[in-house]
């Protein structure tokens, strides 16, 4: 057998199946279906890792996933997964396991001074303590104790693994594979409803694998657990998934599962995704999540070797290893003795079973006293000793009075702790459940939920075996006809020597003798939280179980509370002088247990993470060897580097070349609507600020959008196609919204308007060809089309073919130059634009990104949406009052453009700006104050909000949002710096360049 | 994630939608006062119980609709079209 503590002839590991891993370093032998956990105690070992505050050394007390202590980093480099409950992890060839928090080795760790030091950590320690100096904070404290309090480690390397995601509808979910959930499942399979079955663990059954001694129809729990998983299994209308945890409860009977598929596996088909999320609808949803055992607390309760008695048990008959050699048993109810007699069976010696009880009856009691096995009534536990291992405890007798006697020694090496079941309310909890306290069993019961939901065993406080499986088989049946289906025969399994459930329980902290000492009885082991924290928030006038909570951080770990949450309010309880119900519960809240950001992402990573949108020339971009950049979810060109040159060079020779020949832009992400109808016009005029009713088909018009709060929300160029057709453009980030701010007005207000509306952004490809050439070089190429001055002026638009490709072609200007914007279907644009550009290169045809496109824009004071507004600007703050109609009966922003503050002389307004050093370029963003050195705090007169080198003026630009700018030209400001002296700057026009405007319509 | 059924379409997850906050807002014509409008644009019940609000099917037929849901458990009581009037449900009361 490998490990001294392993007896052969009990629990389900396959010893003819050795599988080796590492700890720490070591090689840990132990058998095919072992955890981490119990291969190390089946050495003996129950260290297994440090606390988060103390330093304490720290082994399992449970044997699932309500684990607070044993928590170990698993796996290398960039697989690396820290902070799993070693009671979970299941070992497999070349497993790599270490534990967490310790400094320098797990049984040497100079961090334990901090143990010493615990009366110096009380709760609200980092509230109370690290206020002052104030400088400290991020230099010494954090640092410091970001590096002595923790857990493990992340990886730092991109995950090598996949993920995945997946969506399933079902009739019945059944939380939880334990005897309630089999039940459930196996009735609801019956009716043929569609059923999932989750388990967390890798095996159905639950508590049914750890019990020996119940028989149900006959058998061993262990084989009824193995003939009902096979019977599910035969079904085709049940799925039934293992090492998947119910996590998180949503809205509408929405469950999210994490399913671990390949972390078991020692070399696992790389094709597999790693972890699975499922996001299943349920119609309805049965809860056996089962009850959790709590801990007792007492001085020194954390001591390797202190563990639950029903983990013990588990560890015993589901992998064969025994706890210690010499047991003592610290109980409140009768589960304990059961685990008693059966690790006397296998050979431990019990030292004794303290009973926290006067008179406990339970046949059971009686039958571990014909064992001889000594139990010691009204006893409790005053302390454990031991540092690395507990090695003896005191026990002492509880007078009638509550007062504790002197204590009597006990030597041991593991002590078993049965402080009573606490059901799992967590789900319940997550489902926006209410709980009601039950008084007889001394614990909240799930209550009503607004879910469809149904709580089934011990769970909803049933801890009977028979109870459980028939509860479960009920609400699975219920389930099942809830969700609309028929009857079915009942799964009825007959229950044959199983033991009465125990009666008892204990919550808060042990009677202890005199005064005693709590400052080291953990309530919340993982939070390293004591009684005495718990209590001391009390007395400092924490009231609310809630801000107890968050004061302390009871119940705030990992775990969410799992082993804690019940102590801490007994504790509170009997502090404040109420009764628990009278408390409360804080709420459980998602995830059930940690899951990984891996399956959180799940495919959403690296270039999935977000569609990305490519513009027609893209293809020719890349060729050209183009920077690009994100414009929302576009991947657009943003400069053209030739020969080494860097942005600010390439953007001077783009500029350059639009002013003085022809440059070529992809301006195809432009959002594009077409509004057709015999209302179109009409409708135009009640969204748009500007009037549509007079623009002649052929002819565009620049159009602002207000929101009804009078701000502008977006712009761009319409062209009338026909009396009832209209090209809308937004911007490239607006398109979506305008959209949908379209359809809104449009079909909740405006009913009466005959309008059809349809994106057509992806439709119309768009190569704007700007400068001086433009037309030199594309008249040669539309089909027959007269684009002179006079044919098509500035703002015309003309309907015709190019190269036989068919053409919307608007004769538009972001440049200030002469401007065609060229709409051709986007499949056919690859093409067009290879002619233009071969037409073009002798003329010096240059293409231009984004950033110049910015750059020549700002030159002519062409304000950017998102850029110079920001959500609270009016048209005439930007300068576009004259866009405003005044004739029109109503438009959206109307009725609030004519309120007094929108029309106030001190608004922001749009100006331009001119640093004094033609070399200083202006930083986006820097506000703008009236004097260079003016004590903090300063109310600013602005805001630089677009600001550039601009090629055609050789000097700095800037534009600016400054309060009445336009009656301040000339006048002074400063920009403070966050290094160096404020700059100053003076008041200007925003149109830089051809101030006149000739050159567009040249 | 909650399930709304669009009277277009029928139940669809969340993720298909768009909300569009608080329903049965008459807009005002541009006569009104001050406070008329501002009341229009910025003042809301902040219900806690039975809400009208709208949503559109924005990754589906793109209608809106308008729904009424109880704020306190998501709920969805019904959803009914536009130009509808308000059913007279309470909670409690609904399928």
């Amino acid at each position: 057998m490998s490990g001294a503590f392993r007896v052969s002839g009990r629990g389900r590991v396959d010893t003819a199946r050795p599988v080796s891993f590492r700890f720490d370093g070591r090689t840990i032998r132990g058998y095919e279906g072992d955890t981490v956990a119990s291969a190390l105690l089946a050495q003996g070992q129950h260290l297994m890792g440090r606390s988060f505050k103390y330093h304490r050394p720290r082994g399992p007390i449970s044997a699932g996933s309500d684990e607070p202590n044993a928590l170990i980093g698993v796996g290398e480099g960039a697989r690396h997964t820290p902070n799993l409950r070693a009671t979970q992890v299941e070992i497999h060839k070349g497993l790599v396991t270490v534990s967490q928090n310790r400094g320098p080795r797990l049984n040497f760790d100079v961090g334990a001074i901090n143990t010493w030091l615990a009366p110096l950590f009380p709760a609200g320690f980092y509230y109370k303590t690290f206020m002052w100096p104030r400088g400290f904070w991020d230099k010494v404290y954090e640092p410091v104790i970001r590096r002595a309090a923790g857990l493990g480690k992340v990886a730092t390397a991109p995950d090598p693994d996949h993920y995945a995601l997946h969506y399933a509808h079902c009739d019945v979910l059944v939380i939880g594979g334990g005897p309630a959930g089999l039940t459930a499942a196996l009735a609801a399979g019956r009716t043929g409803a569609r059923v999932i079955l989750c388990d967390e663990t890798p095996e159905l059954g639950g508590t049914l694998l750890s019990d020996a001694h119940s028989r149900i129809d006959g058998l061993s729990a262990a084989e009824w657990v193995a003939k009902a998983g096979a019977e599910l299994k035969a079904l085709p209308n049940v799925q039934v998934m293992t090492r998947c945890t119910a996590f998180n409860y949503g809205p509408h009977n929405m469950v999210a599962l994490n399913q671990r598929l390949t972390e078991h596996l020692a070399t696992p088909d790389p094709a597999m995704p790693r972890e699975r999320i499922w996001q299943v609808r349920a119609a309805e949803v049965v809860v056996t999540a089962g009850a959790l055992e709590r801990p007792l607390v007492f001085e020194g309760n954390d001591r390797p070797g202190i563990l639950l008695a029903t983990a013990a048990r588990t560890y015993l008959n589901r992998y064969g290893v025994l706890p210690g050699k010499c047991a003592v048993i610290v109980t409140a109810d009768d589960s304990a003795y059961r685990v008693a007699i059966e690790l006397a069976e296998a050979g431990v010696r019990i030292a004794a079973i303290a009973d926290l009880r006067a008179n406990p009856d339970a046949p059971v009691v009686a039958e571990a006293k014909a064992r001889g096995i000594v139990v010691l009534p009204s006893t409790t536990i005053q302390k454990a000793n031991g540092n690395l291992r507990v090695r003896s405890v005191e026990l002492a007798p509880v007078a009638d009075n509550g007062r504790v006697g002197k204590g009597q020694r006990f030597v041991c090496d593991c002590v078993l702790m049965a402080g009573g079941f606490t059901p799992s309310l967590h789900i319940h909890s997550q489902a926006r459940g209410t709980m009601r306290f039950d008084e007889v069993l001394g614990v909240y019961l799930p209550d009503r939920s607004v879910e469809r939901l149904r709580s089934a065993g011990s769970c909803r406080g049933l801890f009977a075996l028979q109870d459980v499986l028939d509860d479960g088989a009920a609400a699975g049946l219920a389930a099942a006809k809830a969700a609309g289906g028929g009857d079915a025969e009942r799964p009825a399994p007959r229950v044959t020597d199983a033991d009465a459930p125990g009666a008892g329980g204990f919550a808060g902290a042990l009677p202890r003798r005199g005064l005693g000492s709590l400052a080291l009885a953990f309530v919340d082991f993982q939070n390293d939280v004591t009684a005495k924290d718990v209590k001391l928030a009390v007395r400092e006038g924490f009231q609310s179980i809630e801000h107890i909570k968050r004061y302390t951080t009871t119940g705030m770990a990992t775990d969410q509370g799992k082993s804690s949450n019940v102590n801490a309010l007994g504790i509170a309880s009997k502090e404040l002088g109420r009764a628990p119900q009278r408390v409360g519960l804080t709420t459980f809240r998602p995830p059930y247990t940690p899951v990984t950001f891996g399956a959180f992402a799940a495919h959403a990573r690296g270039d999935q993470f977000d569609p990305l949108r490519l513009a027609p020339a893209d293809g020719w971009a890349r060729a050209q060897g183009a920077v690009f950049e994100d414009v929302g979810l576009w991947r657009r060109a943003r400069y053209f580097p030739r020969g080494g040159e860097d942005m600010h060079a390439a953007v001077t020779r783009e500029c350059s070349a639009v002013r003085t020949a022809a440059g070529i832009f992809d301006a195809s992400t432009l959002g594009k609507i077409e509004v057709v109808g015999p209302d179109a016009a009409e409708f135009m005029n009640r969204f748009y600020i500007n009037a549509w009713t007079k623009l002649g088909v052929g002819k565009c018009r620049y159009g602002l959008v207000c929101r009804d709060n009078g701000f502008v929300y977006d712009d761009g160029v319409v062209g009338r196609i026909a009396a009832d057709r209209f090209h809308v453009t937004t911007t490239t980030g607006g398109a979506a919204g305008v959209l949908n701010m379209m359809e809104d007005y449009l079909q909740t207000e405006w009913a009466d308007l005959d309008v059809w509306l349809t994106s057509i952004t992806e439709e119309w490809g768009v190569i704007a060809l700007q400068g001086p050439k433009a037309r030199e070089i594309l008249a040669p190429l539309v089909d027959g089309m007269d684009i002179s001055a006079e044919a098509l002026p500035h703002m015309g638009l003309k309907e015709g073919t190019i190269g036989g490709v068919p053409m919307r072609l608007f004769r538009v200007s972001f440049t200030g130059e002469v401007g065609f914007e060229i709409n051709v279907p986007s499949g056919r644009m690859g093409a067009v634009w290879e002619r233009i550009w071969a037409a073009g290169s002798p003329h010096g045809l240059t293409p231009y990104g984004t950033e110049a496109m910015h750059v020549l824009r700002a030159e002519k004071g062409y304000l950017i949406v998102g850029q110079e507004t920001d959500g609270t600007m009016t048209p005439g703050d930007v300068g576009c009052g004259w866009a405003v109609s005044k004739a029109k009966p109503d438009f959206i922003g109307k009725r609030a453009l004519a309120l007094p503050a929108l029309n106030a002389p001190d608004r922001p307004q749009m100006v331009g700006l001119l640093t004094d050093d033609p070399r200083t370029v202006l930083e986006e963003g820097m506000q703008l104050v009236r004097a260079p050195e003016a004590p903090a705090p300063v109310s600013a007169d602005g805001h630089v909000t677009s600001s550039y080198y601009s090629p055609a003026l050789g000097r700095s630009i800037a534009i600016a949002m400054v309060k009445g700018g336009r009656d301040r030209m000339g006048e002074t400001l400063y920009a403070p710096a966050i290094d160096g002296a404020a700059i100053k700057v003076s008041i200007v026009n925003p149109v830089f360049y051809d101030t006149e405007g000739v050159r567009v319509n040249g | 994630m909650l399930l709304i059924a669009c009277p277009y379409c029928g139940p669809r997850a969340e993720i298909e939608f768009a909300y569009g906050g608080e329903a049965h807002i008459a807009r005002p014509g541009p006569g009104v006062t001050e406070e008329e409008w501002a009341a229009f644009l910025y003042l809301r019940d902040n219900t806690k119980g039975v809400l009208a609000e709208r949503w559109r099917h924005s990754h589906g037929c793109g209608r809106f609709f308008n729904a009424l849901r109880d704020t306190r458990t998501d709920r969805i009581l019904t959803t009914y079209e536009m130009g509808t009037p308000r059913p007279d449900i309470k909670e409690g009361e609904a399928a």
